[in-house]
């Protein structure tokens, strides 16, 4: 699949963002005054940020508000719904934090399971789809949840909880590559399967049908050299994982060393959210195979 | 609303016969023509003259070589649409309602002042069947021409889609394979009419008729291999042979 950067820098800030608010609203720390504002600002901020560069990738973003309605049968509709719902809960937590340092525990404690229902939605809308095999499986969502959670343990110095989702993170993102390379053949679709022909013998292209590119080729079946995946699999998982923790474990009390390993945990999740997308295969692909 | 029909009253579709599909594109260029004058956007294309032409098509023809394990390889065309699933995933994923499935004969449509053009549809489609206009920015797909087949100001022979009015070699059949008397269900009951990709449970309603039984190559001697020889070579040639050998 295309590695669109809108929709990587949607799902890698939003995931950040709805992970730091998760904490937040958990009451996992409750900064107060100016302090407060700085949290949720953050937490907001880079919410909306990825809310809005998912409406880049729109070809009417002026209609967006449609996709609030069909939340009874699609995950982009429950995804849309559910992150407004989450934004709103943890509103009156929040604004008694930064106005008169009073939280509101029960709007926190609502708001902090949408904030993870949220993401959770956000990876169905990937994982439900049959036709990208390597997404449809329950490592997505996994890696999904762990990498909000991470990011909310970081952007709120909770070294221990950091500690462990670092660890549970690259576990999860380690199994979604494994388990992910063998998915397409296990589904078993094939040029075969997708022409029927497959009953009668060997097939293959032997010509396509346009001279040129089209919307399908560039949008479903973007190719990645192995060379490649490779070595980004480790910057994600030592950027995203390793060195975070690390850096973590000999330098605890450390501000700066921090927010070193927020953002090398930023690079690292950008880096698996472009294979995430550059490495799914769709079945469309097949026809187009030679 | 994106949730599918239980059942539809009807089941419109194709019946594409690929052993006498000739793969000559007519259907694409009538597909684009009429889709593109008529219902909806059109189907723009961008740089059409340029080096780097690029549009959208509702139908494309792909060709295949198919090797059968005891016999000659076979060249097949391969036109490819919408299959108006009844599983249709492009529908139930979308988070407008702008895609939806005709409950009175099961079309699959997408209300075009509705999408927000966000692609998800065509990522749930298995077939490659719906293509996001570049310049329209909305979701075009094969509409099985339904400003067609019951448009009664068109003359009756002409209320059927245009790549099967068009098709010069007869091999696209419409029909409703709700019925099973009707050509496409009686043809693809003989002929063994294939689903795509059931391995999906899309449960698509077109179906392809697959290429006949090609006849087998039998009796031929193979085809002389190696150097030539002049062994037993008698009266002119041999003199040659036995004088040019001394040298
Ligand atoms: S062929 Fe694709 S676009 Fe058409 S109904 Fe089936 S899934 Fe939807
Ligand atoms: S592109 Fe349009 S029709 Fe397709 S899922 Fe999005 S809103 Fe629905
Ligand atoms: S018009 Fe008929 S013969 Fe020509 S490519 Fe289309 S289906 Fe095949």
């Amino acid at each position: 699949m295309h590695p669109a950067p809108s929709i990587i820098l949607f799902t890698t800030l939003s995931g950040l963002g709805f992970g730091l608010l998760a904490f937040l609203g958990a009451g996992v720390i409750l900064p107060t005054g100016l302090a407060a504002f700085l949290w949720f600002g953050l937490g907001y901020g880079l919410a909306l940020i990825g809310l809005a560069a998912s409406a880049f990738h729109l070809g009417h973003p002026e209609r967006a508000l449609r996709a609030f309605t069909q939340w009874r049968t699609s995950w982009l509709s429950r995804e849309a719904v559910l992150s407004a719902a989450a934004l709103l809960a943890i509103a009156p937590h929040a604004a008694g934090l930064v106005f008169w340092n009073t939280p509101v525990p029960v709007m926190g404690a609502i708001g902090a399971v949408l904030c993870g229902v949220t993401v959770f939605a956000t990876s169905m809308i990937y994982a439900q789809l049959k036709t990208v095999p390597r997404w449809n499986h329950w490592t997505t969502p996994l890696v999904f949840l762990l990498a909000a959670l991470t990011a909310g343990a970081l952007l709120t110095g909770s070294g221990y909880s950091a500690q462990m989702l670092l660890a549970w993170l690259a576990v999860a993102m380690v199994l979604h590559w494994i388990l992910g390379d063998g998915q397409f053949a296990r589904r078993g679709s094939t040029l075969g399967t997708a022409t029927g022909l497959g009953l009668m013998g060997r097939v293959r292209q032997l010509e396509p049908p346009h001279t040129g590119t089209n919307y399908l080729l560039t949008e479903m079946a973007y190719v990645v050299a192995r060379r490649h995946v490779r070595v980004l699999r480790v910057i994600a998982l030592a950027s995203g994982c390793v060195l975070p923790s690390v850096l973590l474990w000999s330098a605890p009390y450390s501000l700066l060393a921090l927010g070193i390993a927020v953002l090398l945990h930023l690079a690292g999740m950008l880096a698996q959210r472009w294979l995430f997308f550059a490495e799914a295969e769709h079945t469309v692909a097949l026809y187009y195979r030679g | 609303m994106t949730s599918l029909p239980e059942q539809t009253e009807r089941k419109l579709g194709l019946a594409i016969d690929l052993d006498t599909c000739v793969g000559c594109h007519a259907c694409v260029i009538s597909c684009k023509g009429w889709n593109t004058e008529n219902y909806g956007a059109p189907l723009s294309d961008t740089d059409p003259y340029g080096k780097d032409p690029v549009g959208t098509f509702l139908n494309r023809v792909h060709a295949y070589e198919v090797t059968p394990q005891d016999n000659a390889p076979f060249t097949v065309h391969f036109p490819k649409s919408c299959l108006h699933c009844e599983d249709a995933p492009c529908v139930t994923v979308c988070p407008t309602g702008a895609s939806y499935k005709r409950t009175e004969d099961g079309i699959v449509l997408v209300n075009e002042d509705a999408c927000i053009g966000c692609g998800l549809c065509a990522w749930a489609c298995p077939y490659g069947a719906r293509e996001l206009d570049a310049l329209a920015g909305v979701m075009k797909k094969c509409t099985l021409c339904v400003d067609r087949i019951y448009n009664e100001t068109l003359p009756e022979e002409d209320r059927v889609p245009a790549c099967v009015r068009t098709c010069p070699a007869g091999a696209r059949h419409f029909g409703d394979f709700a019925d099973p008397d009707s050509t496409v269900s009686r043809l693809s009951r003989e002929r063994g009419g294939i689903e795509l990709m059931p391995e999906l449970g899309t449960r698509p309603v077109n179906r392809y008729l697959p290429p006949r039984p090609r006849d087998t190559l039998q009796g031929c001697a193979p085809a002389p291999q190696g150097d030539p020889s002049t062994e037993g070579l008698t009266g002119f040639l041999g003199w040659i042979d036995r004088t040019l050998s001394r040298f």
